[in-house]
């Protein structure tokens, strides 16, 4: 009932990443579907022609840039994903590509390709502390004016460092570092209780299944 | 300086101006009257959002999304549910289907009454407001009467909505739709032919079908430009498959022509509206798999692993299995998604939230320069930005 042609997208998508492995696979890392959606891993320095070639090349048409975002994985090296979501309204696909970078690397800017990009490439940046390569006004853009670290990676406290408030004998809006009137509380309840894909295995159920010692 | 040349200057805009609809801080290079360049600073309303989901289990994560596009909250959780519903490998109940449809579609209608009648009132019309907001609040009661709250409904979960429809309402929701054409009427009546309207938003902030998609344009603000192209169509979710509707389309993609898509997309939404009151079958409007939907209150009353699940699922919450999606809706304002990775615990490990307006509000510069300063306020209303889900 969900979306009839859910099917003949897929196929769609399959047809495409085939297209684009034939095309481009030797420069890319990897060409496939993850569920139903097609992901292209790419390196960062062929980032900008590759999104030239999904723009432009006759199957693909992926003319609408949805969004960029970053991805924190602090155990991995490179530490940052950079994820691309494309749409192809011609053939109404859509694609991921993600590039890995980090910490000191950079990506080139794809503003040249989509001007979309410039406001999410500022946003990743802001998040992240990705760097932008050629970018035309790489600013900080949700956070506060002046504002140091980058909030989205996993090593940055949910309650920040700073907080701010007026005062009234300055006159002025202040700074002053994060006092919680109370440890932020985090509740460890994980348990073996298990959801819908994971072994329901609770402690004793061992020894229903005979092996008694 | 005898010469009568205007002079460049900068000038700031906002951030407590009504015409921004919230909190944008415009800064404006201007030569004499003219706008030379704007460059919007955005995030006053910068909350984390998506740094709060990472630290809240699934469930807890729903009322986030309300609270980003507050003129619309229905629609973004219906994007967060599906994506979860995505990655879990379910799908909701057919009623459940049914019903999220229809309050998507209530949800489009409080929006666009919202949208088109302050944009009415930026560009100097008084009246449609104050005529609008009797009919959006007697939308918010739809709201009120199915999850308790006007605004903040938390009602469309990852496997179907909180709870099912109480008795009469669908009667109200039916008589509500007639006061929402009726409204359609009397609003056009006001605006689409008034001369002064006309003058404040025909040809202003025009932009081509091939510039709207390259600044990431989706929704009314796409069609207005000419591009058919809308998700419950093309990749239909949840019912729209089985329902019957139009998708307007405009021609030359300026401030007139969002406006005239929006008030069609309206009229569509009452007509998606009483279809789905017709069709609406009978059944759950949760899954049935304890592990995902709470238990009725009656039984955990009387079955103790009722009361054993009720109980871990709002502490503990339900896992997802590891792997990612992105899943769009076609919220009122444009293409809303929700990028989630989960790696198999309780809480996702990165939520991101594309929302329209982002992309719509960046393209203020292309469409304000070498317009007047007072078309400004008539093209950022009708982009219709709200900050809760530009800021994030």
């Amino acid at each position: 009932m969900t979306d009839p042609f859910a099917i003949d997208r897929r196929n769609a998508h399959q047809e495409v990443a085939d297209h684009i492995d034939a095309l481009l696979g030797e420069h890319l890392d990897g060409v496939g579907l993850e569920g139903d959606e097609l992901v292209i891993r790419a390196k960062p320095a062929g980032i900008v022609s590759l999104l030239t070639f999904l723009r432009d090349d006759g199957a693909c048409l992926f003319k609408v840039l949805l969004d960029i975002c970053g991805v924190d994985w602090p155990g991995r090296s490179p530490r940052f994903d950079v994820v691309y979501n494309l749409l192809s309204l011609r053939h109404n696909l859509r694609a991921r590509v993600r590039v890995a970078v980090d910490e000191e690397g950079t990506v080139p800017s794809v503003v040249e390709v989509f001007s979309a990009a410039g406001w999410f490439e500022r946003e990743t940046y802001d998040m992240f502390g990705v760097r932008f390569d050629g970018h035309p006004d790489l600013r900080r853009i949700l956070t506060d004016y002046g504002f140091d670290g980058y909030p989205l990676r996993k090593d940055f406290p949910l309650t920040g460092f700073v907080e701010v408030r007026y005062d009234d004998s300055q006159k002025r809006v202040v700074y002053e570092p994060v006092k919680l009137t109370q440890e932020y509380r985090t509740f460890e309840n994980l348990s073996p209780w298990a959801g819908p894909e994971l072994p329901r295995v609770l402690p004793g159920d061992e020894k229903a299944s005979g092996d008694k010692g | 300086m005898a010469d009568n040349q205007s002079e460049n200057f900068t000038i700031n805009f906002g951030p407590q101006h009504p015409a921004t609809h919230g909190v944008l801080r415009l800064v404006l290079e201007m030569s004499g009257e003219v706008v030379d360049r704007a460059d919007p600073h955005i995030g006053l309303l910068h909350r984390g959002t998506e740094k709060l989901i990472e630290h809240k289990t699934y469930m807890q994560a729903v009322p986030y999304f309300d609270r980003l596009d507050y003129t619309s909250p229905m629609s973004e959780e219906h994007a967060f549910a599906l994506a979860v519903e995505r990655l879990l490998g379910i799908e909701a109940p057919p009623r459940a289907q049914y019903i999220r449809v229809m309050y998507a579609e209530i949800t489009r209608v409080l929006n666009h009454i919202l949208n088109l009648t302050s944009y009415a009132m930026d560009v100097g019309a008084m009246t449609p407001i104050l005529w609008g907001f009797e009919v959006r609040e007697n939308g918010l009661e739809l709201y009120e009467r199915v999850s308790g709250a006007r605004m903040h409904a938390n009602y469309f979960r990852p496997g179907g909505v909180a709870a099912d429809l109480p008795a009469g309402l669908t009667e109200s929701i039916s008589a509500w739709c007639d006061e929402v054409s009726t409204f359609i009427v009397d609003m056009e009546r006001m605006l689409t032919g008034n001369r002064i309207f006309r003058q404040r938003t025909v040809d202003i902030g025009k932009i081509s079908a091939e510039d709207a998609m390259d600044w990431g344009f989706t929704g009314p603000c796409l069609r207005a430009s000419g591009v058919p192209w809308d998700l419950r169509k093309a990749q239909p979710y949840d019912c729209y498959a089985d329902l019957d509707f139009d998708v307007p389309v405009g021609k030359n993609g300026d401030c007139f022509d969002r406006y005239l898509v929006r008030v069609e997309e309206m009229r569509q939404s009452v007509r998606l509206v009483r279809q789905c009151l017709q069709k609406l079958p009978t059944g759950p409007v949760k899954v049935d798999d304890r592990k995902i939907a709470p238990p009725p209150r009656a039984e955990m009353k009387r079955s103790m692993e009722a009361l054993i699940h009720h109980f871990k699922l709002f502490s503990e919450g339900f896992h997802v299995p590891a792997g990612e999606t992105y899943t769009a809706v076609e919220a009122p304002k444009g293409e809303f998604a929700v990028f989630l990775i989960s790696d198999g615990s309780n809480r996702p490990y990165r939520c991101h939230i594309r929302s329209p307006g982002f992309a719509h509000l960046q393209a203020t510069n292309v469409l304000a320069s070498g317009h007047m300063l007072a078309d400004l306020t008539a093209i950022i209303g009708s982009l219709d930005i709200v900050f809760g889900e530009i800021d994030r």
